[in-house]
């Protein structure tokens, strides 16, 4: 459904992708490795328009959609949940994740997602009418989420999702990743925890200065030597 | 994030400098002329009369600051633009109005006829006003965007020559309502019957309320409170708000943000437009350079109600205009600057985030 074909993007003179490809399969779980400053975050930005690639093609269902604005690139289905929880400080949790459905028109689909959203994260319906910027840190990474969903996307773009989080909340945002993916969503994960990362992914692409230097099906990257010593720690 | 925000306060803490600066050139160059409007209270009054007489005046004056104050916190909380243009859209939004009235027939109208041009000079300055704001950040400030911080306000402070020169010229046109002399005030048609509600009402008591306080009143507050429910509730509001907040996040959920920013200069553009309607005909006098002065109040309203914030915006002008008609009668109008940038520099000093800002350190 997604395809980036030698797509070099940046911001300053300096590229910071230099002429990436990989593919997101209707209904997959795709997951980019990288460390720091290998490009996983520019690579989501510039997928969603927020970076504008200076060569290459992205298309989203047979169709180019480089070049295109962000609030285009969101109509067509692709969320976005950055990190650093760029949230809204000053408005409510329900006000946030109405503000995740802003280009829908459906009331009544708005409310149902909004309904379950809260289900899926009960602390969330605890904390509803309280403004976000009061939220712990593991709440507004669940608000940013929640409020990506909202947009009800066909492709979502996650980006590192289990940063700085308790152990316990990273296995239940994974878990939760995996019914989003089961709903119907295509996911693609950038994340520096590989090992939870390969766990819920299909296949996997490693990120390394702006260049793909592996990719593969999850299991075999998870066996591979050089993944294993650079991000499983083995 | 927190970078961008310490950069903001560093920007705003430079702009207000500025202020400073200008406002310190403001006392050489002129001060008995804004001395314009005194109580004019005939009838001795008592002493708390006398204080209510005051608050007033001070509420009527400072409805208008509360318009142009809402142009700038609009647009700081949005782009963080001190908009230093802004108190001089208003003049050239004054001059559109008088343009109008005067041409409907000016002073001689009466009746469903004056209804009828007031009615028409709103509507046509506040479109007036609204587009040119709406032009100027399309033209102007957009291209800036991503430019340094400085270059935005530069290009602000030369606007507001640019306003001024065009007031200039504009006030020596051979059209009805401008005189021979282009720098020379111009009265604008006193259209508003002055009926003294209180003695009209028979209450004994020297005090005047006049229709004219009335509609001051009557045309502002329902502009707040509309801009109030606007921004709440709709959808457009509610994108401001999250731009404001978090302009990336408000991308990343599908807000066209340069959309939003426009509509936030349009707003704020026609909210200058209608308070120089209301202020031509509560004051009728106007003069080219009267938006250096009212743009300055209006500033240090918003700051006072903490910049960014539309409610701060809307108290700080009523406090300001408050205080201003306070000094006028306790002191004297020469001091009355004196003690509203007094005032700003007391604020800096001991809450530099306003009445009702919020820390900085909360913007994310």
């Amino acid at each position: 459904m997604l395809a980036l074909e030698g797509v070099v993007s940046g911001y300053g003179p300096s590229p910071v992708l230099h002429g990436l490809s990989l593919t997101v399969a209707e209904g997959e779980i795709v997951t980019i490795l990288g460390s720091n400053g290998a490009g996983k975050t520019t690579t989501l930005r510039t997928i969603q328009g927020l970076l504008r690639p200076r060569a290459g093609e992205i298309r989203l269902a047979g169709q180019p959609i480089q070049g295109l604005a962000t609030d285009q690139v969101v109509r067509l289905g692709i969320a976005h949940c950055p990190e650093a929880r760029l949230i809204f400080p000053r408005m409510t949790v329900r006000e946030n994740l109405e503000m995740g459905a802003y280009v829908r028109t459906d009331r009544e689909g708005i409310r149902q997602d909004l309904e379950r959203v809260l289900e899926t994260f009960p602390r969330l319906r605890e904390r509803v009418g309280q403004r976000g910027g009061t939220l712990s840190g593991g709440e507004q990474q669940m608000l940013a989420i929640g409020r990506s969903l909202m947009a009800r996307p066909k492709l979502l773009l996650l980006d590192e999702p289990s940063l700085g989080l308790a152990p316990m909340l990273v296995t239940q945002i994974f878990g939760i990743i995996r019914e989003i993916n089961r709903a119907g969503t295509s996911v693609l994960l950038v994340e520096q925890n590989a090992r939870m990362a390969l766990k819920v992914a299909s296949r996997g692409y490693v990120l390394e200065t702006g260049r793909i230097v592996l990719e593969g099906p999850a299991a075999d990257l998870a066996q591979n030597e050089q993944v294993k010593k650079a991000y499983l720690g083995m | 994030m927190r970078l961008r925000s310490l950069g903001g306060s560093a920007r705003l803490r430079r702009a207000l400098g500025l202020a400073l600066l200008l406002t310190a050139a403001t006392f050489l160059l002129d001060t008995p002329a804004s001395a314009d409007q005194g109580p004019g209270a005939p009838v001795r009054l008592g002493a708390v009369e006398e204080l209510l007489q005051y608050l007033l005046i001070g509420i009527a004056r400072g409805a208008v600051f509360s318009l142009i104050a809402l142009g700038y916190t609009m647009v700081y909380g949005i782009i963080e633009l001190i908009n230093f243009a802004h108190g001089d859209l208003y003049m050239l939004g004054a001059f559109m109005a008088l343009s109008v009235v005067a041409c409907c027939g000016g002073e001689s109208l009466s009746g469903g006829a004056a209804a009828g041009a007031i009615a028409l000079a709103f509507l046509v300055s506040t479109a007036f006003t609204a587009g040119v704001n709406f032009g100027v950040e399309r033209l102007a400030y957009r291209p800036l965007r991503n430019a340094p911080p400085l270059a935005p306000l530069l290009t602000a402070i030369g606007m507001s020559f640019i306003f001024q020169n065009l007031g200039l010229f504009w006030g020596g046109l051979p059209i009805a309502g401008m005189g021979s002399q282009a720098a020379a005030p111009k009265s604008f048609p006193d259209l508003l019957p002055t009926v003294n509600l209180v003695q009209a009402l028979g209450i004994p008591s020297g005090l005047s309320f006049t229709t004219k306080d009335l509609f001051v009143i009557a045309t502002a507050a329902p502009l707040m409170v509309g801009l109030t429910l606007f921004v709440r509730f709709t959808r457009l509001g509610k994108a401001m708000r999250a731009t404001a907040q978090n302009r990336m996040a408000a991308q990343v959920v599908g807000i066209n943000a340069d959309r939003v920013i426009a509509a936030t200069f349009l707003i704020g553009g026609g909210l200058a437009g209608a308070g120089a309607v209301i202020n031509g005909l509560y004051n009728n006098t106007i003069v080219f350079d009267m938006g250096y002065n009212a743009g300055l109040m209006a500033f240090t309203a918003a700051v006072l109600g903490g910049i960014g914030s539309i409610p701060g915006a809307m108290l700080g002008g009523f406090f300001i205009g408050i205080v201003s008609s306070f000094s006028d009668w306790q002191l004297a109008t020469q001091w009355t600057p004196a003690v509203v940038f007094g005032l700003l520099i007391l604020v800096l000093i001991f809450r530099p985030q306003g009445l009702l800002g919020r820390e900085t350190g909360e913007k994310a």
